[in-house]
């Protein structure tokens, strides 16, 4: 395999990896960034590049913002590799990757990993009916192909990505059947202990309470509170039921779009077998950095939404903070550079970040919206597992996630566990009256992206 | 203490360990079964499923020909098959040279009276494998293997100790072993267990055991990588392997293929773990699209590692210490110890109750590492051995 040497290699184009490979860039170092789609953006800033002037304005004002951050990689000082998939990063720091069928590979003095995040699983009875999608999906539909679903549709689950994406739906002129929010006023309760952090970060609060009105203004029912929800349909989505204040409540809808919140995408820090901890506040794992997002893997640092949710602007900070922190050790700084070009990106990070407990305590995903109670439940959804059958596994002598794949294939199927990972992990923790620390996560192995037989003999 | 002392301490729950408990168990001895980390977790539960007489070494054809018999006979052993099917196990000849070789090796073994692998031609590979590549020129043809998934034999094997009795501590290292009179006392972190025979089925791990007692084995521990695709249309029922190149290939019936033969991985000894490196794989995947053309477009699901010991003979170490009464080692099986887990489980039984057998052992004796001088030679560092890549590679 021809190694191609090159300073860094930036993985994702998203907010944290067009910010931080520009900085690199700007530092004098050779920047390759390597991202899966035809033009940079990510998930959050997605189809910027080629989105028209209408459909930028109906997606809103902080899309557009992504204009800029892809304006700044343009003019040839980043090399953008686009439609490059990379299934493979060693501790060495080769990278491995698929473009036009071919694998080509670089080997790197330094790696910064901008992964992003992907959508929580929201394992309830019926949630692999067609016709239920993740909000997150719904949205890129939206975004990159102006689409949004035919027939009447539901909006269920927490977190600002639902209310936002039914703001768009508004202004899209695609009717909503209805918003079924499941915060509890408990939630609202332990989130009033962060207000007043949050009023320091206030326009993001002032965005979620614009998008609100906006929603009632649309007159779109509104369920707050919503506990024990499930899909109804055979063969096909047909309703969501649930329950609203001990009373049953049912909303017919083909199309159900389901979210609540997102999470790292560790696949590849966990390969590269970087500690991870698990994180109570946003119930999930994080990779352990320093400040400057290393990772105790030499030279490979991470930034954005992959070390731990943040969102979008806090991860285009992060991924400068990273930029500086491996030009240091790349000898590109100094100490005294690297501090002085820090320190206003840091105080801008932590007025940013200001929200986040409050967001975190308000959207924290009910316990039973990801440890389904019904035995019946589908987890994995690639090899049919159920939640049952991950309970009979712990009742068998399993004892972690990597056991449940012996026992029962779950987890080993073509998502290799992305989906699932999670849900298995708390399963498992709460079965054995453990921590979700103390059970772990699985163990992730290459080929993190699909590679074939073919393309591989042919490296 | 009584939870802490049994007749027997097996020391590694893989499936020679579990084997072994059950085998002892069956005739009515307590048996303690210590484990480092979970049952089965390395080389025993993640191997490639070969269930292989096909290409042993001489001396390992007894065991694995009793092993055979206890394979085929588990539903009436265990209640269950744990997944075994006889499928045949099918070693492929490319040129004209391999195929010399392969008649050659059926020669050999016929003239040692082992009729179990059957030379066969090219058509009779057509008619058993339709889809493979027409270069193939015949081959050596074993009805009676087959394939199984390891870890649900090890839960098989493991269930079935414990219903007869025998008690795993798993998550329990052996950090050190010592007799004491006749008695053995094994150092755990949750404490001191206590037996009068000691079994050392430790896998990458017994070498260290066997140096405590004085007559260390050069063994080192390879992590042995596996790869497997996604579901594809039946297209082969039987474990393949070739005689000019390393491979072990199969589909199982959910459709997937498992790909392997020797592949070493890089090795993480102190931290139990083998790393997977996809790039070390291209090799395995242009034999099997050479092959098998039509899987150019099959994607590669998923790979693993898993750590095996293997020694300078490349044969496992099956006797009694040397130096110790009341101490039996089974380990070291090179990657080739699967199928042949529930005939030395047997075998190894009837060492430590001192019973007699027509299996003879004395390739696999200890004291073979220790006749050249009266000083251990070196442990070999992992991955600076080449590995012999001539014997078929299921297990």
């Amino acid at each position: 395999m021809n190694l191609e040497p090159v300073d860094v290699v930036v993985i994702g184009a998203g907010p944290a990896g067009m910010a931080g490979a520009r900085t690199l860039a700007d530092l004098g170092l050779s920047v390759v960034l390597l991202d899966e789609q035809a033009a940079v953006g990510g998930q959050i800033y997605r189809g910027i590049v080629s989105a028209s002037p209408a459909r930028r304005a109906l997606l809103g004002a902080d899309y557009a913002a992504g204009a800029d951050l892809a304006e700044a990689v343009k003019g040839g000082k980043v090399r953008h590799e686009t439609s490059a998939s990379v299934w493979q990063i060693t501790r060495e720091r080769q990278v491995h990757y698929l473009k036009n069928g071919q694998v080509r590979s670089f080997a790197a003095r330094a790696v910064l990993l901008a992964t992003g995040a992907m959508e929580r699983p929201f394992p309830i009875p019926g949630w692999t009916l067609p016709g239920v999608m993740t909000a997150g999906a719904a949205q890129i539909l939206l975004k990159t192909a102006g689409i949004g679903p035919q027939g009447p549709v539901v909006l269920a689950g927490c977190g600002p990505l639902l209310y936002l994406l039914g703001w768009q739906y508004l202004r899209a002129g695609i009717p909503i059947a209805a918003l079924v929010d499941t915060s509890r006023r408990e939630d609202y309760w332990r989130a009033r202990g962060h207000l007043l952090a949050a009023l320091r970060a206030w326009p993001y609060l002032r965005k979620g309470v614009s998008l609100l009105r906006a929603l009632r203004k649309g007159k779109v029912p509104h369920y707050t509170g919503a506990e024990q929800l499930q899909v109804e349909g055979e063969g096909q989505a047909q309703a969501l039921r649930f329950v609203v204040d001990g009373q049953p409540q049912r909303v017919a809808a083909s199309t159900v779009l389901l979210h609540q919140g997102v999470v790292p995408n560790i696949q590849f820090t966990q390969a590269l077998r970087a500690q991870h901890r698990w994180d109570d506040a946003q119930l999930c794992f994080v990779p352990e950095t320093d400040r400057w997002g290393a990772l105790d893997v030499p030279l490979i640092s991470v930034a954005g939404d992959g070390a731990g949710i943040g969102g979008a602007q806090a991860a285009a900070l992060q991924g400068q903070l990273a930029a500086l922190g491996l030009a240091r050790t790349l000898g590109q700084l100094t100490p005294a550079q690297r501090d002085a070009h820090a320190a206003p990106l840091r105080a801008e990070l932590e007025r940013n970040l200001r929200i986040r407990p409050f967001l975190d305590a308000l959207y924290r995903p009910r316990e039973e919206n990801r440890i389904p109670v019904r035995d019946d439940v589908t987890v994995c959804r690639c090899e049919e597992v159920t939640a049952g059958d991950i309970r009979r596994f712990v009742e068998l002598g399993c004892s972690g996630p990597n056991q449940a794949k012996s026992f029962g294939r779950c987890g080993m199927g073509p998502c290799q566990g992305r989906l699932c990972g999670l849900t298995v992990t708390e399963i498992i923790a709460k079965s054995r009256g453990l921590t979700p620390d103390e059970v772990g996560y699985y163990r992730i192995r290459p080929p993190i992206k699909p590679i074939t037989l073919g393309e591989l003999a042919s490296g | 203490m009584a939870d802490r002392t049994a007749d027997v301490i097996v020391i590694g729950a893989g499936l020679h360990g579990l084997s072994t408990a059950w085998q002892l168990a069956q005739r009515g001895v307590r048996v303690i079964v210590l484990e480092a980390d979970y049952a089965g977790r390395h080389a025993s539960g993640v191997n490639a499923g070969g269930v292989r007489t096909l290409g042993r070494h001489l001396a390992e054809i007894p065991l694995a020909l009793a092993s055979r018999e206890l394979w085929h006979d588990l539903p009436a052993l265990l209640g269950t098959d744990a997944s075994f099917v006889a499928s045949g196990q099918l070693k492929l000849a490319e040129t004209d040279a391999e195929l010399q070789e392969c008649r050659d090796r059926v020669a050999e073994l016929q003239a040692h009276g082992f009729t179990h692998e059957v030379l066969i031609d090219q058509q009779a590979v057509f008619e058993l494998l339709p889809t493979v590549a027409p270069h193939v020129v015949g081959g050596i043809w074993v009805a009676d293997d087959g394939y199984a998934t390891p870890y649900q034999v090890v839960t098989a094997v493991r269930q079935a100790a414990e219903r007869l009795g025998v008690v795993l501590h798993e998550q329990t290292p052996a950090l050190s072993i010592t007799q004491r009179g006749t008695r053995w006392q094994v150092e755990t972190r949750q404490g001191r267990f206590e037996a009068d025979q000691l079994v050392v089925t430790a896998g990458a791990w017994a070498g260290r055991l066997a140096a405590e007692v004085g007559e260390p084995v050069p063994t080192y521990p390879q992590g042995l990588m596996l790869m497997v695709t996604h579901r594809v249309a039946p297209f082969c029922r039987q474990v393949l392997g070739a005689t000019g190149r390393a491979l072990s290939f199969k589909q199982f019936d959910n459709g997937t293929v498992v790909i392997g033969g020797k592949l070493i991985g890089a090795l993480d000894f102190a931290a139990r773990h083998g790393e997977v490196d996809i790039t070390r794989l291209v090799t395995s995947a242009q034999t099997v699209t050479d092959l098998f053309p039509h899987l150019r477009h099959l994607g590669i699901n998923r790979a693993w590692s898993g750590i095996e010991a293997f020694t300078e003979d490349d044969l496992p170490v099956i006797s009694p210490s040397s130096r110790a009464s009341g101490l039996t080692y089974s380990f070291g099986y090179c990657g080739s110890g699967f199928q042949m887990s529930l005939g030395t489980g047997q075998r190894v039984a009837q060492l430590v109750l001192g019973e007699s057998s027509p299996i003879d052992l004395a390739a696999f004796a200890i004291e073979r590492f220790h006749k050249a001088s009266s000083t251990p030679r070196p442990v070999k560092e992992p991955l600076c051995n080449p590995l012999p890549v001539s014997k078929p590679t299921s297990a």
